[in-house]
């Protein structure tokens, strides 16, 4: 199934297993969703359970914070991470806050879908990946599926946490195919995973890069350098080990992340590697980032401000080559 | 709603009017010795303090049963009282101490007591509407009857939370009582310079909710008032804002010079202070004598001393500690 | 008594300014009252009291800044019987915000390190560079960096306990330290540069010629030597075989594009030493012979600039007057070659098909076989034969 379907199979499973749960964003319910994630729900459910809201990022989204401490188990779905921006100050002041500032006496069971990405000729104010500052947030987790079996399990592990989850979901994902088990139990979603084995150079992303970096891998393949990619799925918490595994093992690293490169998360991986990895690296840890510019409608020009694969590839082979 | 005048018979018995007389009294005493206590050290960082409110406080929540859910304001510590947080533990969270309401980690701003159902002090003007909002969906949806007393000031109505938050809640028809303390400033700035409709009550109409205005300087107005108000939300009216027309004595915060407004103009406001207004008509109806407030303000004394106590000698929450509060362990 | 203190008026203030008392000693105060007024960072604000009593004494005048915590005051509450002598003066109480005792940070839990592979030398990249450029073996330091990571003090040390040590006396001790610094430098120099040697005869008699007759036009002191042309000689040879104007260093050659010879230069009760004489090339006969000549005179006074010893892009030695036949010398590394010249002899030279007498040198080139090998070597020997043959040109 698809990367939609199986987002969409996730919140069916859950809205028919827990009565808890409910879903509510704009244009959710008769619309289907922004990104057809939700289309047939409506119908299944009802109004009670896909509920529309109007457009008040944070009044929803604070509406899913109170519901949360309430006892229900909402799931909002911000249309897209710039949009996300208007509920910032329910997120960080509140859902992030609640449970520390209240000394452990409230948590906040919070689930929070959000697309994110560019390479959809959306312009500046629909495409940008700013999952990155999220996890700079301590009380929250942040997750970024790749494929449609994370799309579909982390959804459902979400739902089990006892604190806010935001799941970044890139929007040029949702017709990307793959295997999903829907019989599975609940999925790890503390782990990052080590999607292509190698031994000459550890390429780290996640979500919307996924692809790109496993083609450049492949690239690489045939010019003899063996990449191994890591798919982080977490970005907080951070699975730190599984990188500094890989980076014992192949002592260089690029990082491929659709964030900017300036106070990035790209940064933070590359800091955790130089303050766990230092005696292990051959060469400095490289980034292949999107252009330091809001996102440009025109195709060529956000073609070129995204990360490409050549990027990924040349950064692997400048890393590796002698220089003799 | 207009307030009750003495020729009237009285409209509560002695034993609910000397309860209202004493939580006014309680907050007003915790709060001057909050204000001891901030300027001894004991207490740090903001400290807002309520004296001049407490009708509004203590009238409006007696419109609540222990079932129903508050959300508060920075300004939260008549709320606290008033809901049945005992003295003692909010002083030491305002020590730093983990016998606090919120183990030290909130200080003056954020209250919260799960057991009370009290969701917090909000310091984000407007940031707990929507939670309240929120709160009254889950209610709604798990099909109970218990409602939110959801308090804010005339600040937070300059805030979007509130426009986006009224519109919700009466867009869903949802059990929330929305009580704004109008206190006439938002920190420092007037309401007439912050509002263009400074009756705050009317902007409820756009959002098609249900509200009303009351003097918040008269305990039993409020009390009524409020108590008319939950009972509509409870019927199934969806929400409703309510006013209370209020002003503090004290300045916004210790830090406050009070620049902003004249002493004439706290002086004019103190002639209609809620504590010896509602003192006076109790004299009148004959339900207060001198010996009955020595004893109140005695038994008042001795259990803010106590709180001051306990807070002193409580212990900090142990360093080792730190990071405790951040994320739970998965449970189902 | 109860002490009346400088408040706290706000998370950010630490010290008050007393404008002035609204009481005075011996008048009576009510919980609540305006007692006093204090400037601070922010604004002037009245100072309310929370005790009941009479004002026993003031010990704070208008105009006096205090830290917060100052008593201010001392207020006899009611019912209290006046105090005889009220020996308290003004007194700072120190903040609470000062912790009782340091408190350890709490840190997030270190992500587990994964071991690197066995055999891997840990060290840092400074360190790295250092040890390549001195020639220090990592392999053989042990690391006092956290993880036995070995650091840059790591690697100078071990440099410092291979040059020599400090000695009593200042001439015997340079001395020594001198015969310590050349034993290091060149027992790593054969033991780690796999030397090829070269060497060729050059006729001499053009140059021996022109420089008779140069210095017939200069003043004595202005004369020229010939071992100036044959450093010249060598310098622009190099144009020809830039490769052996190198440093070796972090295991790969470095190509230099400056040109800076070395001259070899011996001092009085021995030692050596080789200062650089800066972009040979470039510089005229006459400037080579006055610097050479400083060169000559400051090394041997021990004056010479740090950068005239670690300059040197290749080396000359010439020990013709010590009549000796040939050189065959050791790389100063971290160059990659050095050249050598004997003493000039008359020797039969096969001239268009006579036996003649000439003036003739021997050349020797000492090359890194890393760097070069002998085909560019002998095209370097090559290289200084034919410029000698035209010494007008130099």
């Amino acid at each position: 199934m698809t990367y939609r379907e199986a987002a969409r199979a996730a919140i069916r499973k859950a809205l028919r297993e827990d009565p808890r749960v409910f879903l509510m964003g704009e244009d959710v319910g008769g619309y289907g969703g922004a990104f057809a994630v939700s289309l047939g729900l409506l119908e299944e459910f009802g109004p009670e359970r896909i509920r529309d809201a109007p457009l008040s990022e944070s009044a929803f989204v604070g509406a899913g914070i109170g519901a949360a401490l309430g006892g229900m188990r909402p799931i909002v779905e911000i249309m897209t991470v710039n949009f996300s921006m208007l509920a910032m100050d329910q997120i960080l002041n509140n859902a992030a806050t609640l449970r520390h500032m209240s000394g452990g006496q409230f948590n906040v069971p919070l689930v929070v879908r959000v697309a994110t990405g560019g390479g959809r000729q959306m312009a500046a104010q629909h495409s940008h990946s700013l999952e990155g500052w999220y996890a700079h947030i301590p009380g929250i987790k942040v997750l970024t599926p790749a494929t449609a079996a994370d799309a579909y399990g982390m959804l459902l592990a979400a739902l089990h946490e006892p604190d806010p989850v935001f799941i970044f979901e890139h929007a040029t994902l949702y017709p990307l195919e793959g295997e999903v088990d829907e019989a599975a139990q609940l999925i790890d979603i503390v782990h990052a995973s080590v999607t292509r084995k190698g031994k000459d150079v550890t390429l780290i992303t996640y979500g919307g890069t996924l692809g790109k970096t496993m083609q450049a891998a492949d690239r690489l393949a045939q010019e003899g350098i063996e990449a191994e990619v890591i798919d982080l799925r977490s970005l907080r918490p951070l699975d730190t080990p599984t990188i500094l595994a890989s980076v014992a093992k192949t002592h260089r690293a690029i990082v491929v992340d659709e964030g900017w490169r300036t106070g990035s998360f790209s940064a933070e991986i590359s800091a955790q590697i130089v303050e766990n990895a230092f005696d292990d690296l051959d060469a400095p840890v490289a980034r292949v980032c999107s252009a330091e510019v809001p996102m440009p409608y025109a195709k060529h020009l956000e073609t070129a401000a995204l990360p490409k694969v050549e990027e990924i590839v040349s950064a692997a082979r400048e890393m590796i080559s002698r220089h003799d | 709603m207009s307030a009750t005048t003495l020729s009237q018979r009285p409209p509560v018995d002695r034993e609910h009017a000397l309860f209202l007389l004493r939580e006014m009294l309680r907050i007003r005493r915790f709060e001057e010795k909050a204000a001891e206590m901030y300027s001894l050290q004991k207490i740090h960082g903001f400290l807002h303090l309520y004296i001049g409110e407490e009708a509004t406080g203590v009238g409006a929540m007696q419109a609540f049963s222990p079932e129903d859910a508050i959300v508060a304001t920075y300004r939260e510590h008549g709320h606290a009282l008033a809901r049945g947080i005992p003295a003692r533990v909010l002083m030491a969270e305002m020590f730093g101490k983990v016998t606090g309401c919120s183990r030290g980690h909130g200080g003056s701003m954020h209250f919260f007591d799960a057991s009370r159902r009290f969701y917090g002090g909000y310091a984000i003007v407007g940031g707990g509407l929507p939670i309240a909002v929120g709160l009254a969906l889950a209610e709604k949806m798990q099909g109970g009857s218990r409602i939110t007393g959801c308090y804010f000031g005339d600040g937070a109505v300059a805030e979007g939370e509130f426009h986006e938050s009224l519109n919700l809640a009466a867009l869903w028809k949802l059990p929330v009582v929305f009580l704004c303390e109008n206190n006439l400033y938002a920190m420092g700035t007037a309401l007439a310079r912050h509002q263009a409709q400074t009756d705050i009550s009317r902007k409820a109409g756009a959002y098609g909710l249900g509200s009303s205005a009351v003097d918040g300087m008269d305990v039993l107005a409020v009390e009524a008032a409020a108590k008319q108000a939950a009972q509509s939300v409870r019927s199934g009216n969806g929400p409703f804002l309510l006013e209370l027309k209020t002003y503090r004595f004290r300045a916004h915060s210790m830090a406050d010079p009070d620049l902003y407004r004249t002493k004439a103009e706290i002086e004019e406001w103190k002639k209609r202070d809620p504590i010896p207004l509602f003192q006076s008509r109790l004299r009148e109806w004959g339900f207060l004598a001198d010996s009955d407030l020595d004893r109140i303000e005695a038994e008042i004394a001795a259990e803010i001393d106590e709180a001051v106590r306990f807070a002193e000698e409580s212990a900090p929450e142990p360093i080792e500690d730190l990071l405790k509060d951040v994320e739970g362990p998965v449970t189902t | 008594m109860t002490e009346f203190v400088m408040p706290q008026l706000g998370a950010d203030m630490s010290a008050g300014k007393l404008l002035g008392w609204r009481k005075n000693v011996g008048e009576s105060v009510r919980r609540g009252d305006i007692i006093a007024d204090v400037e601070t960072d922010k604004a002037d604000i009245e100072i309310e009291v929370f005790t009941s009593g009479v004002i026993e004494k003031i010990l704070v005048q208008p105009g006096e800044k205090v830290p917060v915590g100052t008593v201010l005051a001392i207020i006899r509450q009611e019912g209290e019987a006046a105090k005889a002598e009220a020996p308290l003066a003004p007194k700072a109480v120190p903040s609470e915000a000062a912790p009782a005792k340091p408190v350890a940070p709490v840190l997030p839990p270190r992500p587990a390190v994964t071991p690197s592979e066995p055999g891997r030398v840990h060290a840092s990249p400074v360190a790295k560079k250092l040890a390549a450029e001195l020639g220090i073996d990592l392999a053989s330091l042990a690391g006092t960096g956290p993880g036995g990571r070995i650091t840059l003090e790591d690697v100078q040390k071990a440099a410092q306990a291979r040059a020599p040590q400090p000695a009593p006396t200042p001439e015997l001790d340079r001395r020594a330290r001198m015969r310590q610094a050349i034993a290091a430098a060149m027992a790593r120099s054969k033991r780690e540069i796999p030397h090829y040697y070269l060497s060729t005869a050059i006729d001499m008699s053009r140059v021996m010629a022109w420089l008779t007759q140069e210095n017939l036009k200069r003043s004595v002191e202005d004369r020229l030597v010939y071992g100036v042309l044959l450093v010249k000689a060598v310098a622009l040879a190099l144009h020809d075989v830039p490769e052996l104007n190198s440093v070796w260093s972090a295991g790969k050659a470095v190509q230099l594009t400056d040109i800076h010879v070395g001259a070899a230069i011996s001092l009085r009760g021995g030692g050596l030493i080789a200062p650089a004489l800066h972009n040979t090339d470039r510089q005229s006969l006459d400037e080579l012979m006055k610097n050479f000549r400083d060169l000559v005179q400051r090394a041997r006074a021990g004056s010479l600039r740090s950068s005239e010893l670690s300059d040197p892009t290749i080396t000359v030695t010439s020990l013709g007057e010590q009549g000796v036949e040939a050189v065959f010398g050791i790389i100063y590394p971290p160059q990659v070659a050095l050249v050598g010249f004997g003493k000039i002899t008359e020797r039969p030279w096969s001239s268009g098909g006579q036996i003649v007498s000439r003036p003739v040198l021997t050349a020797t080139l000492s090359g890194d076989h890393r760097v070069t090998d002998g085909h560019r070597g002998g095209l370097f020997l090559a290289a200084i034969d034919r410029i000698l043959q035209e010494p007008e040109k130099l």
